[in-house]
């Protein structure tokens, strides 16, 4: 076993984990921070997309002891107090979702997207920058929307996302 | 249309918890002293299993027990089933071979259940599993769905020739005939690409079971909770259905693949007595691409015939089906019942007459996925349509609308009857859209840079609203297809609505709210929507098919009437009034004539402390349930319009815009509906460009990963333009034609006509990737060489 420790969603956490052990698995079973989903095995889908330091990654591709002495912030982390993220109420706002299981992934991605390409980012950039996060449900059409949306929406909030 | 009523773009109340991480899905349940379970899966497609030798397994760190196919047979478990019966043309029944959950003596396909193992960690039940040694015999495989009856291979003893049923529907000599007097005849071979339904959360069930009071529970990824009670009580014979409370909390995604009961679940819920503890089993991707029920999967002939006049006059089609190793839950019924009865699509065909065979393979079994059967269909009569207007040289657009059906009721050579439809109004809505008048113009402009423009049409119909019962019945299936709603009114006021539908992406808890805001006068804010859970919901068929509007809703309104009848029956004894004086309108009880009137929450508290009326004269509470059986399949219908530009230096085909113009009845979210239209697109793009499950000679599946499976992704897909008409249906009590699959359905001719419209011939197969496009555009450039 291998002692890590780190700091989700503001939190500070140790445990002693199996060095096997996948940062996923850790949010997942060990802090029972279901919000982040595993999807595939082969880092495709992005239903696990969690921010380690700020940047986007998968955490099904990341061991727990990677993200030892990091920040990591996950789906459950993003909201302040009883608001919304920008960017999760405009996936709500514009209908980005439907079963939600990828949605935490995706809000994850675009929150990163935002951060990385600025809050006017087009519809084609968008949808490049998707490329890591699979969704079966929308056809991407109001993904690509909500993500616009949101975007537009975080440089109105800018306390929310320094937060972030 | 009131805020919240019908035909409001409600926005979805599931999704705060959705997307603040709060969902709850069956992989995020853990029971107290939760085991792990692991699937020892045949890496063979065909295998005679000499012996199996659990021993070195069983003395693992962490390992629990470990099961095989014999356990399962000492405990009098049953085979999981098929549950629609289909006869063959010369009235034998279809052949199904036992379908064992765990495999007795023989592996069928790469991803066989062979063994169990339950461990304290998944970790420790895969490492356990490596160490199980089983000595295999290995077989030859069949895997090619049109050799499947030629070859050498038997995968069933029941079936000598791996056929499982010849079958067919239709007039075959008036076909004949038609064909003999036609002027034309176009013929077309198709395959319909095996699909794999990849919902993004994987299978997972947890089974529990409590030694106190004998009671079982199942968590599970389903989109039909009670059906999966039946099959595992009544069939497969795991536990009294009493006693088996099933759970199909959030769930993410099904597309077909969850309707189904599965080895999986029905061994998670046995060993879990076995062992005592909770078994709990996640599916990973991999093992859900080998042994998720896979979809599609056709090889088809067919053949149009006109007249002189350039009217189809006839449709014979012959069509092998793959159905994989076993008969999965409802696989018998997709490529015969909800197949060949869409094969008049939009148009008035006097003759049709399909024959299907379906056949065994070593490969996964085959069963519904979004669309099942419809699609298949739609594919065979949009191709051949677009291919027989080219090949007359006319316009594929007024061909299709020359042939369109305009009388309704109309009664098809295929055993349906269209209700209604006004299939030239969405034909002409979608040209407009598609701005197809200056296509040639565009297409020109491409031809400047070098690259190929295409336009292709789809004039689709679906069977939705599944369905009348008795119909049903006659046609082979083992259950009926209605469903239930109840209606519970509290004293407050407020609403439960208990459903047999599930849902698993659809909203539900939004849409089915509207309904009930919309005929109560009550906010949605006061309606909540109870599903998923046979503790709860007595009965139910479940989502799929796109019925859960329909007939859904249907039940749902049903109650709702039953709730106001009695409302009125105690605003009259409050209000002081005869019951036939009172009106409910506005979410109000009134007395007709009178300014007289109470809101429906203070009617619901009258009815609880039944103050006012005498027990005898009336039953306190206000609480009622309703039974829907519709009376007709419902017939979604509509065009889309997909527009390509090929490079055919890269093969690369750019989907520059898609029109959609659906006829789905009344609609109760069109945001809602919108999404369900942009979801099926997207799939059904994929089928015709990326997707494609493919299996080696010797049975393994290639295409086993999403590295190696092409699913769409955000880029590969343009934004949609969706455009609605409406004719109401007749058949049910809202005019609810359904949504879900229609663009699953649509789209694959759509990409297909698109691309051989741009290529300048038919000789391309699904899916059309680039490569497959390059070679294509290739031989579209060899008479230009050879000038």
């Amino acid at each position: 076993m291998t002692t890590v420790s780190l700091t989700v969603n503001g939190q500070s956490v140790t445990a002693d984990v199996d060095p096997r052990t996948l940062l996923v698995q850790f949010l997942r079973e060990n802090l029972r921070l279901t919000g982040t989903h595993v999807g595939c095995d082969t880092s495709q889908c992005g239903a696990c997309v969690v921010h380690l330091n700020g940047q986007a990654v998968k955490s099904c591709t990341t061991l727990a002891v990677q993200a030892n002495a990091s920040v990591v912030t996950t789906i459950e982390g993003i909201s302040q107090g009883g608001d919304l993220h920008p960017m999760q109420a405009a996936f709500r706002e514009h209908h980005g979702l439907q079963c939600g299981y990828c949605t935490p992934g995706m809000i994850m991605s675009a929150i990163d997207i935002v951060n990385r390409k600025g809050n006017a980012v087009d519809e084609q950039t968008i949808r490049a920058e998707l490329e890591g996060n699979l969704c079966r449900c929308t056809g991407y059409h109001n993904i690509v929307k909500a993500v616009a949306a949101g975007a537009q929406a975080m440089a109105q909030a800018p306390l929310q996302q320094a937060a972030e | 249309m009131t805020a919240t009523g019908i035909g409001a773009p409600v926005r979805r109340k599931e999704d705060q918890r959705f997307v603040t991480g709060q969902g709850r899905y069956v992989d995020d349940f853990n029971r107290p002293g939760q085991a792990h379970a692991y699937f020892l899966r045949s890496p063979h497609a065909h295998a005679a299993i000499r012996s199996i030798d659990t021993g070195p397994a069983t003395i693992m760190p962490g390992v629990i027990a470990i099961f095989t196919g014999d356990d399962l047979a000492t405990d009098k478990i049953g085979g999981l089933i098929c549950g629609w019966m289909i006869h063959s043309k010369d009235g034998s029944p279809m052949k199904a071979g036992p379908h064992p959950a765990l495999a007795q003596g023989k592996v069928r396909y790469v991803g066989d259940h062979v063994a169990v193992v339950i461990a304290e960690t998944l970790a420790q039940a895969k490492d356990a599993a490596e160490a199980i040694v089983v000595d295999y015999d290995v077989l030859p495989a069949v895997v090619d769905t049109a050799q499947a009856t030629k070859a050498s291979v038997q995968v069933h003893d029941v079936s000598p020739d791996n056929t499982v049923f010849n079958w067919h529907l239709g007039n075959k000599d008036e076909t004949e005939a038609a064909f003999a007097r036609a002027k034309h005849v176009t013929k077309i071979d198709l395959v319909n690409n095996r699909l794999v339904p990849n919902p993004i959360e994987p299978r997972a069930a947890v089974g529990e079971y409590d030694f106190g009071t004998d009671n079982y529970t199942l968590y599970t990824t389903s989109q039909n909770p009670h059906v999966a009670r039946l099959v595992l009580s009544a069939f497969i014979g795991v536990a009294p259905e009493h006693k088996l409370r099933v759970i199909a909390p959030d769930v993410g995604g099904g597309f077909g693949s969850k309707i189904f009961i599965y080895a999986e679940e029905t061994v998670c819920v046995w060993a879990a007595k076995k062992v005592k503890r909770p078994v709990k089993w996640t599916s990973d991707r991999s093992e859900a691409f080998l042994s998720d029920a896979h979809g599609r999967d056709h090889v088809t002939h067919a053949e149009m015939a006109t007249d002189e006049n350039g009217k189809i006059i006839a449709l014979r089609v012959h069509t092998t089906a793959n159905l994989g190793a076993y008969l999965s839950t409802f696989s018998s019924s997709v490529p015969t019942y909800l197949y060949a009865p869409l094969l008049s699509g939009q148009y008035d065909i006097p003759a049709i007459y399909c024959e299907v065979d379906g056949v065994y393979t070593n490969t996964a079994p085959v069963d519904a996925y979004r669309g099942a059967g419809r699609p298949e269909a739609t594919f065979v009569v949009e191709r051949l349509v677009e291919k027989t207007a080219r090949e007359l040289g006319q316009n594929p657009a007024e061909f299709r609308r020359k042939n369109y059906i305009t009388q309704f009721p109309h009664v098809t050579p295929v055993i349906m009857t269209y209700d209604t439809g006004d299939y030239a109004a969405s034909l002409d809505k979608a040209l407009e859209i598609a701005d197809y008048k200056n296509f040639e113009q565009r297409k020109q402009e491409s031809v400047r840079r070098g690259k190929l423009r295409g336009i292709g049409f789809s004039s689709y119909i679906e069977a939705c609203g599944i369905a009348p019962s008795q119909a049903v019945g006659s046609l082979g299936a083992g259950v009926g297809l209605w469903e239930s709603a109840e209606v519970r009114v509290n004293p407050t006021g407020s609403v439960e609505v208990l459903t047999g539908s599930h849902s698993h992406g659809q909203g539900h808890e939004t849409t089915f709210a509207q309904l009930v805001s919309d005929r109560l006068g009550i906010s949605i804010d006061q309606v909540s929507i109870v599903h998923g859970d046979t503790d709860k919901v007595q009965f139910g068929m479940g989502t799929y098919g796109s019925r859960s509007g329909a007939v859904g809703m249907s039940a749902i309104a049903k109650a709702i009437d039953k709730v106001i009848a009695k409302g009125k029956k105690v605003a009259a004894h409050v209000l002081e009034a005869s019951e036939g004086d009172i009106e409910f309108k506005d979410g109000r009880f009134g007395v007709a004539g009178t300014d007289r009137s109470m809101a429906f929450g203070e009617i619901a508290l009258q009815a609880y402390i039944a103050h006012k009326f005498s027990g005898q004269d009336l039953e306190p509470g206000l609480k009622e349930g309703a039974f829907y059986d519709p009376t007709n399949f419902t017939f979604p219908a509509g065009v889309h319009i997909c527009e390509v530009e090929i490079d055919p230096d890269t093969g690369v085909t750019k989907i520059e815009r898609w029109t959609a113009v659906d006829d789905f009845g009344v609609i109760i979210n069109p945001m809602i509906v919108e999404g369900q239209v942009h979801g099926g697109i997207a799939q059904g793009v994929g089928q015709a460009l990326l997707e494609g499950a493919f299996y080696d000679e010797s049975g393994q599946l290639i295409t086993a990963s999403f590295n190696d499976y092409c699913m769409p992704r955000a880029i590969d897909l343009p934004s949609f333009q969706v455009g609605m008409t409406v004719t109401p249906c007749p058949s049910n009590p809202l005019g609810i034609k359904g949504c879900g699959e229609a663009g699953a359905i649509a789209a694959p001719p759509a990409v297909i006509n698109a691309i051989t419209d741009a290529l300048g011939h038919e000789d391309i197969a699904m899916p059309a990737t680039p490569q497959a496009v390059w070679r294509a555009a290739q031989k579209s450039r060899m008479p230009m060489a050879a000038e």
